[in-house]
Formats: C-alpha cells, structure tokens, sequence
C-alpha cells in the first residue's frame, strides 16, 4: 500500500466523504467491525439451533411411548409436535419453515462474512513472515476457525442429505425419526463421521462462543471471567450430547425395533 | 559481569521497498549479558561499517520504551520475548550462548518496509488524524479539576492512553489488523468527558479509516500479549459497541 508512504493533507476535520451512497445497513456491513457484528449474531442464532437440537434428540433415549393408545417412538412423536408447532394460529409446518428460513439467512450471512474478512485478512499481509511465528495466546481453535468451519458446512450437507431428504440413508422412511437415525449411525464410518464433525463443531464454538462477546461489545470487566468458561460449557455439551447419539446407536443404546410400535411406521409427510 | 558468547543474529536486508529481501547471517562472538539487544545491533553495525559495509537500517529512538519507534520481530514475537517491553527494552541476558536470533521487520500491508528492518507506520497516523483528537477553545489553561472525573473512567481512559503507537499489536496479529491501537486512541478519548461531544464522529471515522489499512479482528489476543505497554482487548469490545452506536446516532444527526 504505497500511498501511506507520501503524507495526505492534515486537517482537523478529517473524515472521509460522506458521498455514500449505501443504503444503511449494507454501509454498515461494509466494514470489518459490522461483519463481526454479523459474524457474531448469526453464530449466536447457530449456537440456539444446535443447543435445542441436541436437547430434541435427546428423545432418542426415551424409546417407545404411549400417545392416546398408540405406541409411538418418542423422537418421532417429537418431530411431529415440531411440524405441528403454532397450529392453528399457522397451517401445519409454517412456523417450522419461518424457523428454517431464519438459519438458512443465517447461515448464508455467516458463510459471506467468514469468507468476505478472510479475504481482507489475507490482503492485510501480503507478505508473510519469513521465519517461524512464535503465537502466544493465539490457540489451535482460534486459528482454525475456518478449517473447522468448513469441516462443519460439509457434515451440514451430508446431515441434510441423510435425515432430510434421505439420499444417503439405507432406509429412509420420511418422518419416522428414530429408524432413519439407527439405519445411518449403525454404520461405523457413518457414526465416525458425525463423532469427527461434531468435535470439529466443538472447537470452532470453543472460540466462537468467548469471540462473540467481544465482537458484541459484550465487555463487562465483573463477567469478563466468565467467558471463557461459558465457551468451554457451550462446547462440551454441544460435542458430549452429540457424539453420544452414533455411539449410543453403536452399542445398541439407541434401538429401532418395527415391532415395539404400533403408530406411524410409513412415517408422516411434510 | 557475564558475557554471552557465539550469538548468530539471522537479520532480515532488503534495499528498499520494492526490493528483494533476504536473512544475513552475523555472528557476534560475545556480548555482555548487560547490552541491550539494540546496543548489541549497534556493535555489529559499528563492524559492518569498518569493514565498509552497509549498517543495518532499523527504527529506534528513546531506548527507554516510551517514544513507540523501536519496532523488531524477535524470534517470531513482535518486541521478543520479553513480556510488557517494547525492543529496546529486550536485554541480551533474555538469551543464551549459542543463541540464534532472528530479527524480521513488522509485516502487514498498512506498515510498507522501507529498508531492512524499518517499516513505514504512518498508516497510524491516518487514524489517529480521521478523529483522534478533541476541539477546545485555546486559551489560558483551564484550573485543574474543573472537570470532575470518577477515577475508575479516568483510569480507564490512561491505560488506554499509554498505548505509543508502535505498531506491535499489528505485527503480532494473525490477521494484520490494528484494532487494538485504534481501539485504545479511541477509548482513550470516548471516555473522558472532554471526548463525549465528538465520540460518534470521532469513533465512526476512526474506524473506518483503520479498514482501509488493516485487517480485521478474530480475537485472537496476540496483540495485547505484544503489546509493550499491556493494553488490554477490554478497548476492543468498546470500540465494537461504541462504533454500533455512533453508526445509529451519527445517522439520525444527519437526517435532521
Ligand atoms: C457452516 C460453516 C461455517 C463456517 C465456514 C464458519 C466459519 C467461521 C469463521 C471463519 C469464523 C471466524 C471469523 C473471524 O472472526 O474472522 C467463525 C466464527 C464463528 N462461528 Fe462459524 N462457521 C460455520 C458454522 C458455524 C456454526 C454451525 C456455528 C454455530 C453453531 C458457528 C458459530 C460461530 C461463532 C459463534 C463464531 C464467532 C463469531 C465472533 O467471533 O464474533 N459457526 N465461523
Ligand atoms: S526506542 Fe522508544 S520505545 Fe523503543
């Protein structure tokens, strides 16, 4: 950047033009600073998802129960009750969709950001240190956010194309939770695979929830303390309560037994 | 009185900005232990003139870590190993005989090298003049304590004050971004009273003007570690909110 080498005009009022032409909110996202805030919101908006899909899946454990005289798998009666959130107030399956539609903005925004300050970062030191960097504070989750991001945005695709659509499930059966989840994680690479991209989930939180305090502006010397083990609490729960579920199926914990239930084996429709 | 012996001082040359860099090697068969590592740079480049060489350019000027020129990578950590000391404050008694040390200039997009070691920093400077700064009436000096300030804000306000530019926290951050330099010029004024009547143009500017050089923020933490005057990331978040805030007021100033 060689204009920094010739000195601009000093002046007391210095500030750059105000000729934007932006609308607010893209003015704002322009820069670093509003791309963290960005960052930030839709990774706390990430965070509230897969805490409560952990804790939804939990049903897995609770087998087969009793609704009105038929005998149905807990996580199956759990999805129904999800399609049928707000009903009457929305037609069945709305709400779910407005829930949908928030992760999916969010994830997008995420993906830009991440992508858009890389890209920035990476301009901001064209040249690199020729000898080795000796990182002090800097740890192994801070500096792989990208890596194990993209670790993340991978398994999100095989998670989508095995439970949702079912293109990689041995036996898919739309809506009937408890026997896609068995069919899938009883194959052992299978099960490794969500093991490895939930740890890697687990790293990238292990930053991304003490980072986004700081990106928020989230800074009160009383709490400042406690980030870091909120970070930890957040990432632990989020890697203990979803790796138990492929080894839960592994060791036959979680079980899919046809003949257990009476209810809804030809699963539901959307 | 100890002496160090057999130190290899692996230091980066380069002619000028567009040039070719590379690390030279120089040995320095002993040093007392007393020297600072500045002072040991100005024995190799007292034998590099003799012997009708060029000196090794770097930056330097008070040697007592309060002026911010002195500015060396030190074995992979922006002002070496010592915690809370600028280079000049680095003694050789930090090292050992038979030491390499490896000195590189600071390297980011916003600091261009000039010649070997030094790098221009003038970028700061850009900052500093979009907003770093207040407007008073001049005049006779105003009687101590006019102003009341709690002591926690005006605290505060000095931590932040004692940052001295030196372009550290740039060089140790992963990502080449100075928030934390603007972070302290700003928090050092957006705290007094006497900053509050231009705290969201102050803060809006300042912040922009610092994207147009640097790189962005991961909170890594490196730059406070490197920072020779400890300042802390706290500066960091209050710019983040601060900057959220002035956006909003600025926008509803201007559209009266
Ligand atoms: C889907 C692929 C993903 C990618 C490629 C990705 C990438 C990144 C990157 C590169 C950063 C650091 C940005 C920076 O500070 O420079 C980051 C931060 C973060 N990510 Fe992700 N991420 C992904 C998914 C997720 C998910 C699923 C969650 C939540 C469950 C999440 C939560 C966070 C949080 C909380 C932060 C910290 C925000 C901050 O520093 O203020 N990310 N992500
Ligand atoms: S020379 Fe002044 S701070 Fe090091």
């Amino acid at each position: 950047m060689a204009q920094t080498l010739s000195r601009g005009p000093v002046s007391g009022t210095a500030v750059k033009s105000s000729a934007k032409k932006k609308s607010f909110l893209l003015d704002l996202y322009g820069t670093a600073v509003g791309k963290k805030y960005v960052m930030a919101i839709t990774g706390l908006i990430g965070i509230g998802f897969v805490l409560t899909h952990m804790i939804g899946n939990l049903k897995l454990y609770i087998g087969v129960v009793n609704e009105g005289g038929e005998l149905i798998y807990d996580a199956d009666y759990y999805g129904e009750w999800l399609r049928d959130l707000l009903v009457p107030f929305f037609p069945r399956t709305v709400f779910l969709w407005l829930l949908r539609s928030v992760l999916i903005v969010a994830l997008i925004g995420h993906l830009h950001a991440a992508y858009t300050l890389s890209v920035l970062n990476r301009r901001a030191r064209p040249v690199k240190y020729q000898s080795a960097r000796d990182y002090q504070v800097a740890n192994f989750a801070s500096r792989s956010m990208r890596w194990t991001g993209i670790v993340v945005l991978l398994f999100l695709l095989w998670h989508l194309a095995d439970f949702t659509w079912g293109w990689v499930n041995p036996d898919f059966v739309r809506g009937a939770v408890q026997r896609n989840v068995v069919a899938s994680l009883d194959r052992i690479p299978v099960a490794a695979l969500y093991i490895v991209a939930n740890i890697a989930l687990g790293i990238h939180l292990f930053h991304g929830t003490w980072s986004l305090f700081q990106s928020m502006g989230w800074n009160n010397p009383r709490f400042n303390r406690w980030r870091r083990g909120l970070a930890t609490g957040v990432a632990t729960l989020i890697v203990v309560g979803n790796v138990s579920f492929p080894a839960a199926v592994l060791v036959g914990v979680i079980e899919f037994d046809p003949d257990a239930v009476t209810c809804c084996l030809e699963g539901h429709s959307e | 009185m100890s002496v160090l012996t057999n130190i290899t001082l692996k230091v980066w040359r380069q002619d000028g900005p567009d040039g070719q860099g590379r690390f030279e090697s120089h040995q320095v068969p002993e040093i007392s232990e007393e020297a600072s590592l500045l002072e040991m740079l100005d024995i190799v480049n007292e034998r590099l003139v003799e012997e009708g060489r060029e000196a090794i350019v770097f930056d330097h000027d008070c040697r007592e870590g309060i002026c911010g020129t002195c500015s060396l990578m030190i074995d992979g950590q922006a002002h070496g190993p010592t915690k809370g000391a600028a280079t000049c404050q680095v003694h050789m008694r930090v090292f050992s005989s038979g030491d390499e040390i490896v000195l590189e200039p600071w390297r980011a997009d916003g600091f261009p090298l000039v010649k070997d070691l030094m790098v221009d920093r003038s970028a700061f400077d850009r900052i500093v003049e979009a907003g770093g700064f207040i407007t008073s009436p001049t005049g006779g000096a105003p009687d101590a304590n006019l102003i009341p300030i709690p002591k926690p804000v005006s605290d505060a306000s000095m931590d932040a004050a004692a940052c001295i530019g030196c372009g550290a926290c740039v060089a140790a951050c992963p990502n080449g971004a100075a928030s934390l330099f603007t972070s302290a010029k700003l928090a050092h004024l957006n705290l007094l009273p006497q900053g509050q009547s231009e705290r969201e143009k102050r803060t809006e500017a300042m912040v922009e003007m610092m994207d147009d050089h640097f790189g962005s923020c991961t909170n890594h933490g490196e730059c406070e570690s490197a920072c020779p005057k400890e300042i802390s990331i706290d500066n960091i978040a209050l710019m983040n909110s601060d900057y959220l805030t002035s956006k909003f007021k600025n926008r509803k100033k201007l559209a009266r």
